[in-house]
C-alpha cells in the first residue's frame, strides 16, 4: 500500500507521525515538570533510568519472570480458545448455549476473582498464568466461534460441488476465510492475557515487571515506576503493530 | 422460537448445575472450604454483608467514582469523535495510536496517577475514564461513518439545518452504534474503577474485597466478591437487553 | 407561474457534465438516459440545487437557485433513503416537520400519501419489515406529502427487480396526472424511459450533454401496457441507436 501512496502524502503523513510523538514527549515533559518529578520523571531521566535497569541481572530475571508467565498464558489461551472455538462454532447449539455466558465473563471485573485464584492455584507462577489465560481465552474463543458461524454457506456449498475432501475443505476454504477474525481474536487475547500477567504481579507477587512497578512506588522510585511503564507501553504498542502489520489475511 | 427456548432452558439447566455441584463438592470436602465457599453459604455471606452496612460507605464510593468516570468518558469521547471525525487529517494520525490503545494494560498507569493525584477518587476516576474514552471515541466515529451520504443529502433536499440535520438525522442513524460504545465504555469503566481500588485504594468495594483477602477473611470476601459480580452482571445484562431492543426495530425482517 | 426549468451547467474539475441546455414545460414527464458514468446523478444534484453548475445557472418557477433546495421541488433518491428509525408513517411525515401546517392539514396529506402509494397496511411498521420496491414507495409518499411542483426522480427503481419496476412505473404515471406535476425522471433503463415520457433526452458519454431528444406521442392516459404497442420497440430501438456508440465508449473507457 505505502507503495501507491503518492510521495507528498507520505512525507505528510511521516510528518504528522513525528509531530505526534513530540506532542506526546512534551504533554510527559509538562507532566513531570509539573510535579517537580515526584509523581512522574521526565522523558530523559527515565530512559536513562531504563538503559541503567537494562545493565542489572535482576531487572532481566523480573522481565523473564513477566515473560514466561505472558508466555505460557499467551499459549494456552490461544490453544484452548482455538480448540473451545473451534467446537462451539460446528456445533451450533452448544455455541448457542455457551456464547452469553463467555460474552457475559467477558465484561466483568474479573480482578475480583483473582483471591480466588490465588486460594486455589497458590502465589506464584501458576496463579499469574491462570489469570493470564482467564482474560485471554474467552476473546480469542468468542471470535473463532463467530468466525466458523459466519461462514458463508455459498462457500460450502462451491466446496461440495467441487467434491473437496473435508481435508481440503477445511485447508482450502474454512482456515483461509477464518483466518482474519481468528487473529484478530488472538490479537485481543494477546493483550488481554498481558494484561491479566501484568494485574497478577501487580496485586500480589514478588517477581515480574508488574511487582517492580509496584514497589518502585512503594519506596517512592519513581524512575523505576515510569521506566517500566514506559517500557511495558513501547513493547505493547510494538507488538500490537506488528501483529496489525503483518497477520493482515 | 422454540429452538431459543430450548438453548435458554439449556443455558439455565447448566448454570443451575454448575452451583449445584460446586455446592455439593464443597460440602463433601473435595473442594477445600477453606478456598472456596459453598455458593449457598457465598450467599448468606452476601445478604449479611450487605444488609450490615458496613459495605455501605464502599458501595457509595465505587458507584459514584464509576458514575463520573462513564460520564466523563460519554461526554469527552463524542465530542473527540466528532471532533476527529471532522478533522480528517488528525484522524489520519491518531488512527494507529487508537487501534493499539487496548494492547496497553491501563492499569500500569495507576501507580503513576496515584503518585501525580495522591491516593483517592480522581485517580480512580482518571483510570475508568482512561478504559472508557478510547471505546466511545471509536464507537462515535464509526457511528458518523455509518451515515449514508443520501440522508444528508435528503435532509439538504428538506432544508434542514444543521442542527436539525444532526438531531433527526445523524444521531438516530448513529444510534445503536453509539450505544454499543456506550455499553462497553461502562464495563470498562466498571473494570477500572474496581480493579483500582483493588490494586491500591482505601475504599470502595474493590478494596473491600482485596481487604478481606489479606486479612484471611474468606467469608467476608466471597460475599463482597459475590455482589460486585452481580451488580456487574446485571447492569451489563440491563444495557444488553436495551441494545437488543434498539437494534431489533431496525433489522427485523 | 410560468413552470420553467432551465439550467446549463459547466465543467467542474472533473469535466462532468455539459454544456446542457433544458427547458421542461409545466406538466411535462421528462427522462434522461444515458450511459453509465455519464453524469446523470451530477445532472440531478444540480437540477435540484443541491450543487452548484459551475458555470450557467438553473431556474426554477423564474429564480434562479444558490445551492439550495427551493421549495416546490421533490427529490427522490436513487439510494434507500427511508429513515430506519421512523414507521412508515413517521418516514412520510418526515417530510413535514418543518412546514407550519396545521396539524390536521398534516395528518390529511400523510394520510392520503399512504393510501396513494398503496401503504395502508404497512403504516405501523418499520423499513426494515418491508421489501426494496415499499421503500421507496415510503420515499416517493414522503416527497409527495411535499406537494412539489416539480418531482425528481434519480434512478428511482434501480435496485428493484424489472417486474416491480413495470408497476412502479404504472404508479409514478398514476401519481405524475393526478398531482399535476413536472416530472424529470433519471434513469438507465431504456424501456422506463421509453414507456414512462413524454420527452426523453439521450445524454452522451462524459462529459453528458444531451444528443437527441425524442418525443414519444403517448396519450397523457398511459401506462405500462404501452410496452405491447409497436411503437414503444421502435422508440426504445432509436433510443438504443443514438445511446449504442455513447455506452460503448463508456465500456472502452472502463476496460
Amino acid at each position: 500500500m505505502a507503495g501507491t501512496t503518492p510521495l507528498p502524502a507520505r512525507r505528510r503523513r511521516r510528518f504528522d507521525g513525528v509531530a505526534l510523538l513530540l506532542v506526546c514527549l512534551v504533554l510527559w515533559q509538562a507532566v513531570a515538570s509539573w510535579t517537580n518529578g515526584i509523581a512522574v520523571s521526565p522523558p530523559l531521566v527515565a530512559l536513562a533510568y531504563l538503559a541503567d535497569l537494562m545493565g542489572q541481572g535482576s531487572f532481566w530475571g523480573h522481565v523473564g519472570a513477566t515473560f514466561a508467565a505472558f508466555l505460557m498464558a499467551f499459549v494456552l489461551s490461544a490453544v484452548l480458545g482455538l480448540l473451545l472455538g473451534l467446537v462451539l462454532g460446528v456445533w451450533r447449539f452448544a455455541g448457542e448455549v455457551w456464547e452469553p455466558i463467555l460474552a457475559g465473563f467477558y465484561t466483568i471485573p474479573k480482578v475480583t476473582l483473582y483471591p480466588v485464584v490465588l486460594l486455589i492455584a497458590g502465589l506464584g507462577m501458576s496463579a499469574k498464568v491462570a489469570f493470564g489465560v482467564m482474560h485471554g481465552m474467552v476473546p480469542i474463543t468468542l471470535l473463532t466461534l463467530a468466525s466458523i458461524r459466519n461462514l458463508s454457506p455459498t462457500l460450502l456449498r462451491t466446496a461440495r460441488v467441487l467434491r473437496l475432501p473435508p481435508s481440503r475443505i477445511i485447508a482450502w476454504i474454512l482456515v483461509p476465510s477464518c483466518l482474519p477474525d481468528i487473529t484478530a481474536g488472538l490479537r485481543i487475547g494477546f493483550s488481554l492475557s498481558l494484561l491479566g500477567v501484568l494485574i497478577g504481579e501487580m496485586f500480589s507477587s514478588q517477581r515480574g515487571l508488574g511487582f517492580l512497578l509496584v514497589s518502585g512506588m512503594a519506596q517512592h522510585n519513581v524512575p523505576l515506576t515510569t521506566a517500566i511503564v514506559l517500557l511495558i507501553v513501547v513493547l505493547a504498542i510494538a507488538a500490537n503493530t506488528l501483529m496489525l502489520r503483518y497477520l493482515k489475511f | 422460537m422454540n429452538r431459543g427456548r430450548a438453548v435458554f432452558l439449556v443455558r439455565l439447566a447448566l448454570l443451575v448445575g454448575a452451583v449445584v455441584v460446586l455446592e455439593v463438592l464443597c460440602r463433601n470436602g473435595v473442594i477445600d472450604s477453606l478456598a472456596i465457599l459453598p455458593p449457598s453459604e457465598m450467599f448468606d455471606a452476601m445478604i449479611e454483608r450487605v444488609g450490615s452496612g458496613d459495605l455501605n460507605e464502599g458501595m457509595a464510593q465505587t458507584f459514584s467514582t464509576i458514575g463520573i468516570a462513564f460520564v466523563l468518558a460519554l461526554a469527552l469521547g463524542t465530542l473527540a469523535g466528532a471532533v476527529l471525525h471532522r478533522v480528517p487529517r488528525l484522524r489520519a494520525v491518531l488512527d494507529p495510536l487508537l487501534a493499539s490503545y487496548y494492547s496497553v494494560p491501563t492499569f500500569i498507569f495507576y501507580p503513576l496517577l496515584v503518585a501525580i493525584f495522591a491516593l483517592g477518587k480522581t485517580p480512580l476516576v482518571i483510570l475508568g475514564m482512561m478504559s472508557a474514552t478510547p471505546a466511545v471515541v471509536i464507537s462515535t466515529l464509526s457511528g458518523l461513518d455509518g451515515v449514508p451520504p443520501v440522508l444528508l443529502k435528503l435532509a439538504r433536499s428538506q432544508r434542514l439545518g444543521r442542527l436539525r440535520t444532526l438531531c433527526w438525522i445523524v444521531l438516530p442513524q448513529a444510534l445503536p452504534r453509539l450505544f454499543s460504545g456506550f455499553k462497553l465504555a461502562l464495563s470498562y469503566a466498571l473494570i477500572g474503577v474496581i480493579a483500582g481500588e483493588f490494586l491500591l485504594s482505601g475504599t470502595g468495594l474493590g478494596y473491600a474485597i482485596s481487604f478481606a483477602y489479606q486479612s484471611f477473611d474468606n467469608r467476608a470476601m466471597y460475599g463482597a466478591m459475590l455482589f460486585v459480580l452481580l451488580i456487574a452482571v446485571t447492569a451489563n445484562g440491563l444495557l444488553y437487553g436495551w441494545e437488543a431492543r434498539l437494534s431489533r426495530r431496525r433489522s427485523r425482517q | 407561474m410560468r413552470g420553467v426549468v432551465r439550467h446549463y451547467a459547466g465543467p467542474p474539475l472533473v469535466h462532468a457534465l455539459g454544456p446542457i441546455d433544458l427547458e421542461l414545460a409545466r406538466g411535462a414527464f421528462f427522462a434522461v438516459v444515458g450511459p453509465s458514468g455519464c453524469g446523470k446523478s451530477t445532472l440531478m444534484d444540480v437540477l435540484c440545487g443541491l450543487a452548484k453548475p459551475t458555470s450557467g445557472s438553473v431556474r426554477f418557477e423564474g429564480k434562479e437557485l444558490h445551492g439550495e433546495v427551493p421549495d416546490g421541488i421533490g427529490v427522490v433518491f436513487q439510494e434507500d433513503s427511508s429513515l430506519a428509525w421512523l414507521s412508515v408513517r413517521q418516514n412520510i411525515a418526515f417530510g413535514l416537520r418543518l412546514s407550519w401546517l396545521p396539524k390536521r392539514e398534516v395528518q390529511d396529506r400523510v394520510e392520503h400519501a399512504i393510501g396513494f402509494m398503496g401503504l395502508s397496511q404497512f403504516a405501523g411498521h418499520y423499513p426494515a419489515q418491508l421489501s426494496g420496491g415499499m421503500r421507496q414507495r415510503v420515499c416517493i409518499a414522503r416527497t409527495l406529502v411535499l406537494r412539489p411542483r416539480l418531482i425528481l426522480l434519480d434512478e428511482p427503481f434501480g435496485a428493484l427487480d424489472q417486474q416491480t419496476r413495470l408497476l412502479m412505473g404504472d404508479e409514478l404515471l398514476r401519481l405524475w396526472r393526478e398531482t399535476g406535476a413536472t416530472v424529470l425522471l433519471i434513469t438507465h433503463a431504456l424501456d422506463e424511459a421509453a414507456m414512462l415520457s413524454d420527452r426523453v433526452g439521450v445524454m452522451s458519454a462524459r462529459p453528458g450533454r444531451f444528443i437527441d431528444v425524442v418525443e414519444t406521442g403517448w396519450p397523457r392516459d398511459r401506462d405500462s401496457r404501452v410496452v405491447s404497442d409497436p411503437h414503444f420497440g421502435e422508440l426504445t430501438a432509436r433510443l438504443w441507436s443514438s445511446l449504442r456508440p455513447e455506452s460503448m465508449k463508456t465500456l472502452g473507457r472502463v476496460a
